[in-house]
């Protein structure tokens, strides 16, 4: 296992740094300097050359990359040519929005499309089954961000039960779940209907498996040869995309906070595309890269530490 | 199952037709502005009503329904084109360095959400329908990569390939003589479901302001506009909303129905 898990984390380091070199690459070699976008197109020679220097743009791209991953490394993620502030802070302050929402969107679409995985599978072909699948169906269909405004309309201005948008902070934390609830569930119903689909045919898999058959006639029920043997291994496949999910809700975050104007990771790289403050894009999509690298890597160990084959297999 | 072969085809067909139909006739003019007749629900007039400049929903509809088409067609032809011809050279090298580095390049390309993608580019060339493509397309790559890729190895250990190697045809000549054609099946239903996310996808873009740009219409784009305007008139949120729903749904039991008609024992990935 150890062999395995060090393997897998030197393949995590390079895949690491190959990705920040692309993302460095991609932003350098967008038109236009942040230092004559910053100070306008009256600005004289001598200022702008004065700015850039100030902002580190003169030195060699080498040398730039190594201060910005190096720095990336121990947490610094420079200063936002705009605001003039560590990007770090800025990052830190709106991830504190983002990453709960994803986590809140992940642990709502588990709770939605574990039960209805179940519920079809042990109910193949049934009406409750055909239901489930046709929800699904929908689901998968759905954007989300139309789902949000469709909440919005209902739960928002009609009921008046949740605010339409806006975000409290997290001083009065049942305040700021709440101004969550309605993000996370647009972003967490087309995930759960992905999910519950791989969980139900998973299920189907296992259920037709001599073990199964074996603890049936060792006496079991079918429901408790389901829950004792047939969901624990049904989970492996479920965990996967579960761990691929994670990197799609946090991308859909970004979507989803524009309709509920919440300030986080998504406004601010917006705000910075159109400031060129392409410190801030490259540190946030580094940032949003690392996460779902260090998310997958995670998944590959859990699904090692569950599966001994895979370990041999790698 | 055939039923959802035919109603998903069915369903597909209408918006392909409207958007086929947009280049000649659309109920409404989608460029003239008509501020006395804005935000109308459905009427006999303008049968989905119209928008806050009071152009048809309808005409917008058929027109949006080029681009969203559009772009997410030419992102599925940017996926098929070079992912396939990577995944076939790397089953080919089975176990060599350009398998290796295939696999490697498709998992780091993975790492990268298509909207991640979009932003990079949007940092660099400014927003835009064709960004959109490129955005999607990258996405797509690794998919029709590994998809190939898996499906192609199964086969080199056949007999027939066996055969084929024995008469002292190249790789190359194998992989396109009697891979492809033996995975064309997979690949069709894989493009369909490419095809159906590229939609999602190209309104999520548009929605942002990363994808088409005004005055191009295009669903996204549609509802940005609706999103405030939401409580006065509902319907210029609900309707281009439906289009999307009704248009992903088809293509989903078209590919679902494609593949249960052309194999049942395929097993596509839903990434």
């Amino acid at each position: 296992m150890l062999r395995y898990a060090l393997k897998r984390l030197v393949s995590l380091a390079v895949s690491l740094a190959v990705a920040s070199v692309v993302i460095f690459l991609v932003v350098e070699v967008a038109p236009g300097d942040p230092a004559s976008f910053m100070l306008g197109i009256n600005a004289r020679e001598d200022t702008i050359a004065a700015l850039r220097s100030e902002l580190g743009l003169d030195v060699p791209k080498w040398q730039r990359y190594l201060a910005w991953a190096g720095g990336m490394l121990t947490g610094d993620f420079g200063t936002s040519y705009t605001y003039r502030t560590p990007v770090s802070e800025m990052v830190a302050e709106r991830m504190w929005i983002s990453l709960p929402l994803a986590l809140y969107a992940l642990i709502l679409s588990t709770l939605i499309a574990f039960p209805a995985g179940l519920l079809a599978a042990s109910r193949r072909g049934r009406t409750s089954d055909m239901g489930v699948m046709a929800a699904t169906q929908l689901g998968v269909a759905i954007p989300n961000f139309w789902f949000a405004m469709l909440l919005v309309l209902v739960f928002a201005i009609n009921l008046r039960w949740f605010s339409a948008g806006g975000f409290p902070g997290w001083d009065d934390p049942v305040q700021a779940l709440k101004a969550l609830t309605l993000p996370a569930i647009a972003l967490a119903l087309p995930q759960a209907a992905i999910l519950a689909r791989v969980m139900r045919s998973s299920l189907i898999d296992i259920l037709g498996e001599d073990f199964i058959r074996t603890a049936r006639a060792k006496g079991l029920s079918p429901g408790q040869a389901l829950w004792r043997h047939g969901v624990r291994n049904a989970l492996i496949p479920v965990l996967t995309i579960l761990g691929l999910q994670f990197s799609f809700l946090l991308a859909g975050a970004i979507i989803i906070e524009q309709v509920f104007f919440l300030p986080g990771l998504g406004r601010l790289i917006f705000q910075a595309i159109t400031q060129r403050d392409l410190i801030v894009v490259e540190s946030v999509v580094m940032l949003l890269v690392f996460a779902v690298i260090v998310v997958n890597f995670a998944v590959d160990l859990a699904y090692a530490a569950v599966d001994p084959r895979l370990r041999q297999k790698a | 199952m055939t039923r959802n072969l035919i109603l998903g085809g069915l369903l597909s067909l209408v918006f392909v037709a409207a958007a086929v139909l947009s280049f000649a006739w659309t109920p409404g003019d989608v460029e003239t502005l008509d501020i006395a007749n804005r935000l109308k629900p459905p009427h006999a007039a303008h049968w989905l009503g119209t928008d806050h400049f009071g152009r048809d929903i309808l005409s917008m509809l058929m027109v949006g329904a080029r681009t969203s088409i559009a772009v997410a067609l030419v992102a599925v032809g940017i996926g098929m084109g070079a992912g396939v011809p990577l995944g076939l050279a790397a089953a080919a090298n089975r176990g060599g360095w350009l398998d290796e580095l295939i696999s490697r390049g498709g998992d780091l390309v993975f790492a990268f959400p298509s909207l991640v993608i979009a932003i990079l580019i949007t940092a660099i060339f400014g927003p835009g329908a064709i960004n959109a493509i490129i955005a999607i397309g990258i996405f797509n790559i690794p998919v029709f990569a590994r998809l190939s890729r898996g499906a192609a190895l199964s086969l080199w250990a056949r007999e027939f390939i066996l055969a084929a190697r024995v008469c002292g045809k190249s790789a190359t000549r194998i992989s396109a003589e009697h891979i492809l054609p033996n995975i064309a099946n997979l690949l069709i239903v894989q493009g369909t479901i490419q095809f159906s996310l590229g939609i999602l996808a190209e309104a999520g873009l548009s929605y942002v302001g990363l994808g088409a740009q005004p005055p191009v219409p295009s669903w996204g784009r549609m509802l940005a506009d609706a999103q405030t305007m939401v409580s006065l008139a509902p319907h210029v949120a609900i309707i281009p909303g439906l289009a999307i729903v009704f248009m992903v749904l088809g293509l989903n039991l078209l590919g679902d129905g494609l593949r249960d008609a052309l194999d049942p024992r395929l097993k596509v990935v839903r990434a």
